[in-house]
């Protein structure tokens, strides 16, 4: 293979790259950059939602003129709201997630050369990038970027009367996601298409790690629901600016009627939840299959029950298509709806249910290595229970009628899908890390990011719960309106001090990633002691993944302490001996 | 709790200067190694990148310190923020949802304790030390058997009773002789209108709205004429209220928790909720639940010099609607039925404001 290789210059190496490791690199390091924009306005707005009042020299260094004497405006507070979920969504746990990990994963755990087109594979990249600098850019307009919620629902995200982000900033928004939507779908139609074709000899879709499952299905849920959005999108395009009536009707604002007539805001909210609830699992779902990965590798044992694990992503993946109205119990759909989507969502529970046993069965009885994605993965299935448990109260269309829109909904998604989903991608890094540069992260910095981190995540999200069932509201610029929710001001406190505390402990990472690229201790060949093909590449990277033939698979990759072999892993390139059975 | 936090907040950022510093002592690594030479590398020479024995008991025993953790953050939050929740349901269809709101709590409550039990527990019995083996265990089709058969049971149950509930709570067309109100919603502030003799409601369309007919009522709907559009609720205890929901610019969401009640007001549509309140807001004064919140309340409101607050019954906005979201409230009165119409008799139809 290497013989054809022509040379590289700098341009189609680093930036124009066409090769999956690269390409996985730079959608990482643009994740994280997002990320770090992401979370520094969690902080913002956690300060006001602490100490409504207040001034803030920090606020008053970055808001600019969206900001009075230090105090952020009340346009602003929901900008920052809106533009936190918007990232933390889709350009870093959707984009950086995904894209990082099916990127590096599935040509080196497949036993493939490349993905199937490099080309597209580069075009998605360059797609996702273009559409962060558009969000980005969105930041800087004059009225202040979308902040209709990251649900945008009209008719606020579409008559700029309503909300004065709805002007430019929402157009810039709108723009960017319909490229994010593009770059998402050559993205995963490229996985789909390499796991399908391009498997190593002996490579049967039985055989495939968990990583790859959840990749492979998470590709299909995205081509099949993205396109939605984008639909979603264009039609709310057309609202805005060619005076089509698609979800508008009947609106009198500023003081004077509009001619819009016929719409309904309750089409978008259809349309946007069929992609909505899906992306859920398309955020969560890869990091839980990079959390069967480190767990087995780290309990020295086989993952418990493959087959119910892959059973589990495909009827999670199944049912997460025909939830999406949930989120809707209380939009004046038809109540028997709501019915029916009740019935449909709390099915959800059974396979996660099964998915949550089977990691801590895979735990019992192992020989548990507390790497720093170890520790990341256990906290996984903690955040992931904590948070799954609450969705039984959720997805009761009687129970949502009380905590709809409170901050119950917003402890549970973001324990369930936000910080399991940064837990995935933690340990994923620090799992992988070795593979993408040749070197590994510092242990004792992991240990000490993963601790703060927890203990950080359930001090902010725990006890918002309760805040949520006392009645508090979320997107509240201010709870001083309300005298009955004056005795919930010192847990918002505590959640702002627990949130900084959390934000701060990110720098640990960011140092500890940066500095390990160029400093970290060279990795040897296999330092997990792992049993999947990405470990019998060479340390040093090379275009076309093995310097000789492809390796050609023989057993699963789940032979952690087998008996009958020395060692405590068997990796997959390995035979069977003879009269060994295949688990 | 404040005061814990910020003892935590201390020794966390004690420790956090002590790793600063032990980061500085990497320069030193960095710079030279035993013989002298440069080297190329932030972690001690000596350092295994992977976890050790040691790491594997020091962060074993830590998710079990963890787990202690957890649990009391959980207990705590449980039972002891119990002060500040919103009282029992002021209304006769909350009550139901009252219940299974507790049966579910319960059982994820039973479910949460006894998964992070064993997820943490394992994590530190099992932690990799002493030459620990792995037991060689994949499958077992039993324990799958048990853990997709028990949750499918359980929640078919709990579906069921939501499902009653649910269509207890939405199903309007069995009222008897119900109160017709209409909630109307706009940037940034709530009206409401009683349907007067006939207890039906005029037509209304934002088309209409002029002066003082701010809701655009059409006045050509001959049950318009008696229809009495007011700015603050008042509901009679004992009756069904069945709301219509109006909004005129963007969506709103009609949330009155005390009644575990909740509709988004859409423009263009007209939506339903209904329920029969069942204390009055002197009666929901006195219960038990809300005096303490309303003390509590008034211990801080005290602590800051402000006037003492008085429990009132509110409609809020729970929909992401603008800049003053977080200020679009109403206040509900509920009183005796005598009570209710002597206030109604009082309020102008929307014919006599008109003329």
């Amino acid at each position: 293979m290497s013989e054809h290789h022509h040379k590289e210059t700098f341009v189609t190496k680093y930036i124009f790259s066409q090769d999956h490791k690269m390409i996985s690199k730079q959608f990482l390091v643009t994740g994280i950059i997002m990320g770090v924009i992401g979370v520094f306005m969690s902080m913002l707005f956690r300060l006001q939602i602490a100490w409504p009042e207040r001034s803030f020299s920090i606020i008053e260094a970055f808001l600019g003129h969206h900001q009075t004497d230090g105090v952020m405006d009340p346009d602003m507070y929901l900008a920052l709201v809106t533009i936190h979920g918007t990232i933390m969504v889709f350009f870093v746990l959707t984009a950086g997630l995904s894209g990082t990990f099916s990127n590096l994963l599935i040509p080196l755990q497949i036993g493939a050369r490349d993905m199937a087109s490099g080309f597209m594979n580069m075009i998605s990249y360059w797609l996702f990038f273009i559409s962060s600098v558009v969000m980005v850019i969105s930041l800087f307009v004059e009225a202040g970027p979308a902040s209709a919620g990251w649900t945008i629902y009209p008719p606020l995200s579409a008559l700029p009367q309503a909300i004065p982000g709805s002007g430019l900033g929402m157009t810039l928004w709108l723009v960017s996601m319909a490229i994010f939507v593009a770059s998402s779908l050559i993205g995963s139609l490229n996985y789909i298409v390499t796991i399908l074709n391009l498997r190593t000899k002996g490579m049967k879709m039985t055989r495939l790690p968990l990583t790859m499952w959840a990749f492979f299905i998470t590709a299909i849920i995205g081509v099949v629901s993205f396109p939605v959005l984008l639909s979603a999108a264009l039609l709310l395009i057309f609202d805005r600016s060619f005076g089509t009536s698609f979800y508008l009707s009947d609106i009198f604002i500023s003081g004077e009627v509009l001619h819009y007539q016929g719409g309904s805001p309750v089409l978008f909210e259809h349309l946007f939840w069929f992609l909505g609830h899906p992306e859920v699992y398309i955020v969560l779902l890869p990091a839980l299959g990079i959390t069967s990965e480190v767990i087995a590798t780290n309990s020295r044992k086989p993952i418990f029950g493959y087959r119910a694990m892959v059973g589990s992503i495909m009827a999670i993946a199944f049912l997460s298509t025909i939830v999406w109205g949930h989120h809707m119990f209380i939009s004046g759909m038809n109540p028997f709806l709501g019915s029916v989507f009740t019935f449909t969502t709390l099915l959800i529970a059974i396979p996660s249910a099964v998915k949550a046993f089977n990691y801590i069965t895979t735990l019992w009885k192992g020989n548990l290595q507390m790497n720093p994605a170890m520790l990341f993965s256990i906290g996984l299935v903690s955040t992931f229970i904590t948070g799954g448990l609450t969705g039984i109260v959720l997805g009761d269309s009687a129970l949502d009628i009380n905590v709809h829109d409170t901050y119950f909904v917003v402890a549970h998604f973001h324990l369930v899908m936000g910080v399991s989903a940064i837990y995935g991608m933690y340990a994923g890094i620090y799992h992988w890390f070795p593979k993408m540069y040749g070197r590994m992260m510092d242990k004792t910095l992991g240990y000490w990011h993963f601790w703060i981190t927890a203990i950080a995540a359930y001090g902010v999200f725990f006890p918002m719960h309760f805040i949520g069932l006392a009645g508090l509201p979320r997107r509240y610029y201010s709870n001083t309106a309300f005298p009955l929710f004056e005795d919930l001001a010192d847990v918002n406190i505590v959640i702002t001090l627990f949130a900084i505390l959390g934000g701060l402990a990110q720098i640990i990472f960011l140092i500890n990633f940066f500095l390990s690229i160029y400093r970290g201790k060279k990795a040897t060949q296999n330092p997990w002691n792992s049993t999947t093909l990405e470990w019998t590449t060479p340390v040093e990277a090379i275009h076309g993944n093995w310097p000789g033939k492809i390796p050609s698979v023989e057993r699963w990759a789940y032979d952690y302490s087998k008996p009958g072999y020395e060692e405590d892993f068997v990796p997959q390139n390995v035979p069977l001996k003879e009269g060994e059975e295949e688990s | 709790m404040l005061a814990l936090f910020y003892i935590f907040i201390a020794v966390a950022v004690g420790l956090g200067i002590w790793q600063l510093n032990r980061l500085s002592s990497y320069k030193q690594v960095i710079l030279n190694n035993d013989k002298g030479e440069p080297v190329n590398a932030i972690a001690k020479s000596e350092e295994n990148p992977v976890a050790t024995e040691k790491d594997n008991d020091i962060h074993g025993k830590f998710f079990l310190i963890f787990l202690i953790g957890f649990y009391l953050l959980m207990t705590y939050c449980l039972f002891f923020m119990n002060d500040i929740m919103l009282p029992e349901s002021a209304s006769i269809e909350g009550e139901n949802d009252d219940n299974l709101f507790l049966i579910t709590f319960i059982l994820i409550g039973v479910v949460q304790f006894a998964t992070q039990f064993l997820l943490f527990y394992f994590s530190f019995k099992y932690r990799g030390i002493n030459n620990r083996k792995a037991l060689f265990y994949a499958d077992s089709h039993k324990l799958e058997l048990i853990w997709t058969t028990i949750p499918t049971i359980v929640l078919t149950a709990l579906i069921g009773y939501g499902l009653y509930t649910w269509n207890d709570v939405m199903d309007l067309s069995d009222s008897e002789n119900p109160l017709v109100i209409e909630v109307y919603a706009q940037q940034f502030n709530w009206q409401a209108r009683y349907a007067g003799a006939d207890n039906t409601l005029g037509r209304g369309n934002v088309r209409n709205i002029k002066g003082i007919n701010t809701i655009g009522i059409d006045m050509t709907d001959a049950n318009s004429a008696d229809d009495i559009p007011v700015r603050e609720l008042h509901l009679p205890k004992g009756r069904k209220i069945v709301f219509k929901f109006r909004s005129q610019d963007v969506l709103h969401s009609a949330y009155m928790p005390h009644f575990r009640a909740q509709m988004n007001c859409v423009p263009g549509m007209v939506t339903e909720f209904g329920f029969t309140p069942k204390f009055t807001t002197q009666e929901m004064r006195v219960q038990e639940e809300t005096v303490r919140k309303v003390n509590g309340i008034n211990k801080l409101r005290k602590a800051k010099g402000e006037d003492p607050y008085e429990f009132e019954y509110l409609l809020l906005c729970n929909k992401i609607c603008g800049a003053s979201h977080y200020n679009m409230q109403m206040k509900i009165v509920v009183e005796e039925e005598a009570d209710f119409y002597s206030w109604l008799k009082q309020q102008k139809t929307i014919t006599e404001l008109v003329n």
